[in-house]
């Protein structure tokens, strides 16, 4: 049979699924261990006792200078900056979004300056941010706002100009006026395209969350990994990598699970996953 | 051109007047004159590109004629559409967030809620057997509960139909409504149409690119066709309605209609052998 027709049963799959994973694990410790009999003190591949008591400290022992539980306060710190700043660039993205697409007035106002703000590189003017809004929170803030509000705003206005203009005359010809028509029929049309946009868009937000972090603060995931760096600490910095992986992916799992249990006409028939 | 069939003084619902419509040079529609009484059911047949959709087009009011007068009751047709001309297209009619019923309550809804656009309490429930009542004219009173994605081609008309319909708007316009329909549901579909227009008393314009389809449904034909062609500019001159034919007279339908269903035929058959290439 050609290769491109030969399909995985499910147990296969499952297996072919966790063969890297469990693959790249061997290959860790195979060359782990061969380094650390070379040189015990070895610092570069720890072994995975030392991830243990890393985690231990880092995540359930009070940190001997602030009394406070290292991991769950970057975590927290992370979450909230991560929180408020893809939320308020949704919020944004959704009303400018739908008022571009919708009305051509507004659009030929607000798109070319949508365009030309995603053109300049968010880290670019990260500085100016840290100038303007001080090293607080509204600085990192007001960074992922910039990196990732105008790909939201550009990517409904587009989810908003593809609803078939059928939709909308109809709507007019139910006598709706333009305000009906977009919180009745715009608006809830386009919420779970805002969501998958999200969803595509935290990859970004992490980054710029991260990068942030890197450069000024007290506390947060991104700030503890840079400042360890300088002890050349692999045994935390792997864990926390591995901790923004998951913390990514339930993210994701997360709001793909809200918009199929709030939007069923959308993930049916038909439509999209 | 004028009209032997229409004898009567009652005021006309619809009347176009000396109405060209030009996109630059291009002209489309040329010399229409045209009066439509309430109650009329008009299809309006023609080959692919000769005009029909620009001349509903007009009618909903997304396209503004070029020279001469388009009126309603009297009035200039209004610039953009409204609750008096309901409109049902080929597909994309129904919401696809609404199930059936909301989709149908709607139109209720935006005149009752003109702030949130929707309406609560003793008012919902009124709207809602009304939508319901509707639904059930339609024949999709057991999917009230189903989203469009969930309803077949069919049924997704008949719900555009009674979405139209709820507004009780005079005039309803037809987009090739059953175009994209199988045979058997298209039978269905004009007994409907049949049914609803003599028992509401509208007035409907149909567009449809099946001629049988026009001339049995519709009270009155109109067929348009460019009556001069220039081969040399074919833009220079517009279509016109060739044939005005009122179907409840004795007036035999004119053998020159024939040359125009092979015209089609061939269009069509030009159009599939495109596609297939």
């Amino acid at each position: 049979m050609r290769l491109m027709n030969s399909k995985p049963s499910r147990s296969v799959r499952l297996i072919l699924n966790l063969l890297p994973f469990v693959l790249l694990l061997i290959i860790y410790t195979v060359a782990s261990d061969a380094r650390l009999l070379e040189n015990p003190s070895d610092k570069l591949l720890p072994s995975w006792s030392s991830f243990a008591d890393a985690v231990q400290r880092m995540a359930f022992e009070p940190s001997k200078r602030t009394g406070e539980y290292l991991l769950w306060a970057d975590t927290g710190a992370s979450l909230e900056r991560l929180f408020f700043g893809v939320g308020i660039s949704a919020l944004i993205g959704l009303v400018l979004g739908v008022i571009n697409g919708m009305l051509p007035l507004f659009r030929a106002t607000l798109s070319p300056l949508v365009t030309a703000i995603s053109l300049i590189p968010p880290m670019a003017i990260l500085p100016i941010l840290f100038i303007v809004f001080g090293l607080g929170e509204l600085s990192k803030v007001m960074l992922i706002i910039i990196g990732i509000c105008p790909i939201l705003i550009r990517d409904l206005q587009l989810r908003t100009q593809s609803l078939p203009a059928e939709q909308l005359l109809k709507a007019q010809t139910l006598g709706a006026n333009t305000w009906q028509i977009m919180i009745r029929v715009v608006l809830p049309q386009v919420l779970p395209p805002l969501l998958s946009a999200v969803r595509l868009t935290l990859g970004s937000a992490w980054l710029f969350l991260i990068a942030g972090e890197a450069i000024a603060a007290t506390e947060g995931l991104g700030y503890r990994i840079f400042l360890i760096r300088r002890y050349l600490a692999m045994d935390v910095i792997l864990p926390y990598v591995l901790w923004i992986a998951v913390l990514a992916f339930l993210m994701d799992t997360i709001l793909r699970l809200i918009s199929k249990r709030a939007f069923p006409w959308y993930h049916g028939k038909g439509g999209e996953e | 051109m004028t009209d032997p069939f229409i004898k009567n003084t009652v005021e006309p619902i619809i009347e176009i007047k000396q109405v060209w419509k030009e996109y630059g040079d291009h002209i489309v529609l040329e010399k229409l004159n045209l009066n439509v009484q309430a109650g009329e059911f008009i299809s309006i047949v023609g080959a692919s590109g000769c005009g029909k959709t620009t001349l509903l087009n007009m009618l909903l009011g997304t396209e503004a004629h070029s020279r001469g007068d388009v009126l309603l009751d009297g009035e200039p047709m209004p610039k953009e559409p409204n609750a008096t001309r309901g409109i049902v297209f080929q597909k994309y009619s129904a919401f696809p967030h609404l199930n059936a019923l909301e989709n149908v309550m709607l139109g209720a809804e935006f005149a009752k809620a003109p702030f949130f656009g929707k309406v609560l309490g003793k008012q919902r429930k009124e709207i809602k057997e009304k939508a319901l009542e509707m639904l059930t004219a339609v024949g999709l009173g057991h999917a009230a509960a189903k989203y469009p994605s969930e309803l077949s081609g069919g049924m997704q008309q008949r719900l555009a139909i009674a979405q139209a319909l709820i507004k009780e708007p005079r005039i309803l316009l037809l987009d090739e409504p059953f175009g994209a329909l199988d045979p058997g549901i298209r039978k269905d579909m004009h007994k409907l149409v049949r049914e609803l227009w003599q028992k509401r008393g509208l007035t409907i314009f149909m567009i449809t690119h099946d001629l049988s389809e026009g001339f049995s449904l519709g009270s009155r034909v109109w067929v348009l066709d460019k009556p001069r062609i220039d081969p040399q500019q074919p833009e220079r001159y517009g279509a016109q309605v060739v044939y005005d034919i009122a179907l409840n007279s004795a007036q035999a339908i004119p053998s020159t209609i024939q040359t125009l269903i092979e015209k089609e035929a061939t269009a069509k058959d030009a159009v599939r052998e495109n596609t297939h290439e």
